[in-house]
């Protein structure tokens, strides 16, 4: 761990809590982009999160890439293997969002596999995430209730754990995936991995307003989010929207500058605006 | 025949059920719970079904040809200079290979469950082709994925699948290998998990795979004891078997592991060495770490990244491993010893001509560690060897490392 960090955040952090609570106020959604540590390489990344940042983005998801992203479709497998090979790394994240959190209060939540924070030392990790500005931690394979210990070591060290649910997922499983859960639900909007998707499924609305039942915490939905105009339709019914695999898309296509705008448009269609 | 388990009547506390001492787990995600609790019910029940088990015993019989015949390597002992060496013939069940003991008990639970649609990864494509049979035998759809790398390698294995009525998907992300399929077959599985069921290729993958493959597996070790102790009136001193995922090995281990007089030595690949980075040898140079749903022994780099595998025989070629072993392992129940691609197919030649039996080249790293521990390994009882599938798979491919491309 760095023995010291320069105090250059021109503010605390805002929490993952307050960022939901100002959208809130003004009847909108969170608009919540994932951004691959290391696609575009490094200084790249930096720029794209700044970017998003300016956009309207309310919470950013930074990626660490791991080898085996089992969840992920061919857009974010791309995007991982990218950066990758041009030599990302645990720590090479970490600095990203050291040098983010020096300027920017908008929240990060870091978003990865068990392996490499697991290699890295679950514990170690999460200081240094923490130190370097992180909010909270969502580990795709580690499900409620299948490492309690491990679990505890993310909330002792005082990242909020982000939990996803899935359309899957039982009725009677929601209390015990919610039970420790922190900052907001990660709604699943479809079985299958990232990706961006032409239609979104009808009941998805249904689903979010059934759940809200169950759950205190803001519900986020993500997966295969795209267009506009569904970023809007999840809004209407959503806390939150991530949008991932069509970010990167229009990054391959149109580099930092292509992404910034297409999260502003994405901003505008879901406050309404711009969209008929 | 089959006693696969002892009837209980509810399932105990999860992480009984799902780990291996501080092994496997469920690392998934959370889209696939589901899935696997309804696995894990579905096998719970059918399990100590009798009507299940009977239906499993009969087509182990009459399709997949067990029992396997134990056979008395006298020509391998002669050159070990020690015995008695038994070879455990499963290179003569249908298809060649242990693999279809799997295939066929999870093609069956599929049934049970309703799912017509069934997905599988493959590396060199015995399990491949395997779960194509178990699948032309019950009408069930099958998707088989496959790293391109090892389409090309494997084009004849592709054809049998083909010719099983399979749909093979060549998967070229990542590495375009066996782990790269298996995440592939997981995305799969993820998308499309209401009507489908993954048949996965070995004792790895997340709670219940790993138990359940096993399980499946046992008959090789439930017939080896009897067949041993019919013939010698005694244990077997050691039993050796070949490990990638480490099915072979669970399969014929699983009946002795309370039998603490009985060896069991698991062989990895070394590949060019372990000390070459280009290995598949997990339990000897790995570090705990997770992979498709499991703790367990994984290659990695310091980054925590996934290190890519290497083995002249694609079966071993796998950077992870079995859950369980990382338990027999840690708790030194049994030991694991790697042996590198040269002495393996030294090996391959060398079965070949003692005994007149080909066998696979996953196989070839065990015979070659007995070869030369023979009589460590016998010191105590026979040394019993897992023949775990036949070697015309790899004709081929050892004629092309061999320099003798020229005669296919």
């Amino acid at each position: 761990m760095p023995a010291s960090t320069p105090p250059t955040s021109p503010a605390a952090p805002r929490t993952l809590a307050d960022a939901f609570a100002v959208r809130r106020a003004h009847g909108q959604a969170a608009l919540i982009p994932y951004i691959c540590a290391g696609f575009p390489p490094a200084d790249a990344s930096l720029a794209l999160m700044e970017a998003a940042a300016e956009a309207g983005a309310d919470i950013l998801e930074l990626g660490i890439p791991f080898s085996d992203p089992l969840a992920d479709g061919p857009t974010i497998q791309r995007a991982t293997f990218e950066a990758l090979g041009a030599g990302m790394t645990v720590r090479g994240a970490l600095e990203i969002l050291r040098r983010f959190r020096s300027r920017h209060d908008t929240p990060v939540v870091l978003f990865t596999y068990l392996n490499p924070v697991h290699h890295f030392g679950l514990a170690d990790f999460v200081r240094e995430a923490k130190d370097a500005g992180a909010q909270a931690l969502l580990l795709t394979d580690l499900p409620a209730g299948a490492d309690t210990a491990l679990e505890a070591v993310v909330r002792d060290g005082g990242l909020e754990l982000i939990r996803l649910l899935a359309p899957t997922t039982a009725r009677a499983r929601v209390p015990e995936v919610m039970d420790g859960a922190g900052g907001f639900l990660y709604y699943i909007s479809r079985t299958g991995v990232t990706g961006a998707r032409t239609a979104l499924r009808e009941e998805l609305a249904r689903e979010v307003e059934a759940l809200r039942e169950e759950v205190a915490l803001p519900i986020a939905v993500g997966f295969g989010i795209s267009p506009p105009e569904q970023a809007r339709l999840v809004a209407g019914s959503a806390d939150g929207v991530v949008v991932g695999s069509a970010l990167v898309d229009r990054l391959e296509k149109e580099g930092v500058e292509g992404a910034g705008a297409f999260l502003a448009e994405l901003r505008r269609g879901m406050d309404g605006e711009g969209l008929s | 025949m089959t006693d696969i388990a002892t009837p209980t009547p509810t399932l105990p506390a999860a992480d009984a059920r799902h780990r291996f001492g501080a092994f496997g787990g469920r690392y998934v995600p959370e889209t696939l719970i589901a899935a696997l609790d309804q696995l894990e019910e579905a096998y719970h029940e059918a399990r100590t079904d009798p009507a299940f088990l009977a239906e499993f015993d009969a087509l182990l019989r009459d399709f997949v040809g067990r029992p396997t015949p134990l056979f008395r390597a006298r020509r391998m002992e002669e050159e070990a200079g020690a015995g008695p060496i038994y070879l455990k013939r499963e290179d003569l069940n249908h298809t060649g290979a242990h693999k279809i003991n799997n295939t066929i008990g999870q093609a069956l639970l599929a049934r049970r469950m309703g799912k017509k649609r069934i997905i599988a990864e493959t590396g060199a494509g015995q399990h491949g082709v395997a779960t194509a049979t178990a699948c032309a035998l019950f009408d069930l759809e099958c998707v088989v994925y496959m790293g391109a790398e090892d389409v090309e390698r494997q084009a004849l294995n592709v054809f049998r699948m083909e010719l099983l009525g399979a749909e093979v998907r060549p998967v070229s992300s990542g590495t375009s290998t066996l782990k790269d399929a298996t995440n592939e077959a997981i995305r799969d599985w993820v998308t499309n998990v209401e009507s489908t069921h993954y048949i996965i290729g070995s004792v790895v993958g997340p709670a219940p795979f790993p138990r359940m493959v096993r399980d499946f597996h046992s008959v090789i070790g439930r017939e080896t004891r009897e067949q041993i102790l019919a013939v010698e009136g005694r244990l077997p001193g050691s039993v050796v078997a070949c490990v990638g995922g480490g099915s072979n090995a669970m399969g014929i281990f699983h009946p002795f592991v309370d039998d603490a007089d009985v060896r069991l030595v698991g062989v990895e690949a070394a590949g060019e060495g372990v000390d070459t980075g280009r290995h598949s040898a997990s339990l000897s140079m790995g570090e705990p770490g997770i992979l498709h749903g499991a703790l367990s022994y994984l290659l990695q780099d310091s980054d925590g990244q996934v290190a890519p595998a290497h083995s002249v025989s694609a079966g071993l070629d796998y950077p992870g491993v079995g859950p369980e072993h990382s338990h027999l392992r840690d708790t030194g129940r049994a030991c694991y010893v790697a042996v590198d691609d040269e002495a393996a197919l030294r090996a391959f030649h060398r079965l070949s001509e003692l005994e007149g039996i080909i066998p696979a080249l996953e196989t070839a790293h065990a015979i070659a560690y007995i070869l030369n521990e023979a009589r460590a390994l016998t010191s105590t009882g026979p040394c019993v060897l897992n023949l775990s599938g036949r070697g015309d798979k790899d004709v081929a491919h050892v004629a092309r490392v061999e320099g003798r491309g020229s005669l296919l």
